[in-house]
């Protein structure tokens, strides 16, 4: 399936050395980085209940993240539909525990500590223009698991106890 | 007064927990401690009940057709009711299903004395997951243990990450 620009990819699942590998920084203006997001993008959309995708699960071992938090139910702040080059976590408070799961971990869900409010700065595939996303509740859980994804972590590297994994059986579990 | 370890298996039914739970209380059991959770469809509950029982009128009691139920007396634990003197971490694992997972970092913890107090493991497709609670003693040297355990995931190509337990914020 083809989106506007993109190419929807095969989704990587864990296990899987690039879902462990720390990915590298991009130039957003580069051709080849812009194709990526715009395939990441339209992978994010192909995919079910996941409002968010990085790089590495598509096999790319690049600093780009894709969210879309309208895609949860119980999203609040909304920056779009979007593809951001090289996020950096500038601020994370109100740390809170929700649930999550990830595309590339299927069946499983775990109770994972996230900050609620964050500042995140990064640039824009294409333009290269900086941009500054204030989130909060699944948005700012969303994109704080993408940024792990660029730093080889799974959600599954911050479950607080053996008893916060559980298989998943909501679909709401996001 | 008496304890017993009651262990109940059987499949994955509404009404489980309110039977087994309803017979304990007829039988003027009292429930401690429990744990209950699915194991691929099945349900798992563990109880430790005090009351003046007899395990065999206990066990007669829990009888359920769906049910394979035990009860055993058992002494109570110094541990019991007691905070323990160590520090807590938290263990995951998670790499391609391969035997002997456990054994191996499990006897990498037990030989600087960590003792695991809560573990699941789960299998999803080719992805084994297990996540530990550990109590290590005091005067580990945990960077060192932390190398070692790195060391076994690495032949298991596998992840570990060992952290400390999150202090609740208040
Ligand atoms: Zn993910």
């Amino acid at each position: 399936m083809t989106g506007p620009g993109g190419t929807a990819r095969e989704l990587l699942r864990a296990p899987h050395p690039l879902l462990s590998a720390v990915a590298a920084p991009v130039d957003p203006a580069a051709p080849e980085v812009v194709t990526a997001a715009a395939d990441l993008l339209a992978t994010l959309r192909r995919v079910p209940v996941t409002a968010g995708l990085a790089a590495p699960q598509i096999g790319l071992s690049w600093r780009l993240i894709a969210f879309d938090a309208r895609r949860h139910p119980r999203s609040r702040s909304w920056a779009g539909e979007l593809v951001v080059a090289n996020p950096r976590l500038a601020r994370a408070s109100h740390w809170d525990e929700g649930r999550e799961g990830c595309a590339s971990v299927p069946g499983l869900v775990a109770d994972v500590r996230r900050a609620t409010r964050i500042t995140v700065h990064g640039h824009l595939p294409g333009t290269g223009e900086a941009v500054t996303i204030e989130a909060d509740a699944i948005e700012a859980r969303c994109i704080q698991h993408q940024l792990d994804h660029l730093d080889g972590l799974l959600f599954l590297d911050r479950v607080p106890g053996a008893l916060s994994l559980h298989r998943r059986l909501h679909t709401c579990d996001a | 007064m008496g304890l017993s370890a009651v262990t109940v298996l059987g499949v994955d039914r509404p009404g489980v927990i309110a039977a087994v739970t309803g017979s304990l209380a007829d039988c003027g059991a009292n429930i401690q401690d429990s744990t209950m959770t699915l194991l691929g469809g099945h349900i798992a509950m563990m109880l430790l009940v005090s009351g003046e029982l007899d395990s065999a009128e206990l066990t007669q009691r829990l009888r359920m057709p769906d049910l394979v139920v035990t009860a055993s007396a058992i002494k109570a634990s110094r541990h019991f009711c007691e905070e323990g003197g160590g520090l807590g971490y938290v263990l995951t694992v998670h790499g391609p299903d391969r035997p002997g997972i456990i054994s191996a970092v499990s006897a990498v913890l037990a030989a600087d004395g960590g003792n695991i107090t809560g573990m699941s493991t789960r299998l999803t497709g080719r992805l084994y997951v297990l996540i530990a609670d550990v109590e290590l003693p005091k005067q580990v040297d945990v960077a060192a243990l932390m190398r070692r355990l790195a060391a076994v995931g690495a032949g298991l190509d596998s992840d570990i990450t060992f952290r400390p337990v999150e202090p609740d914020l208040l």
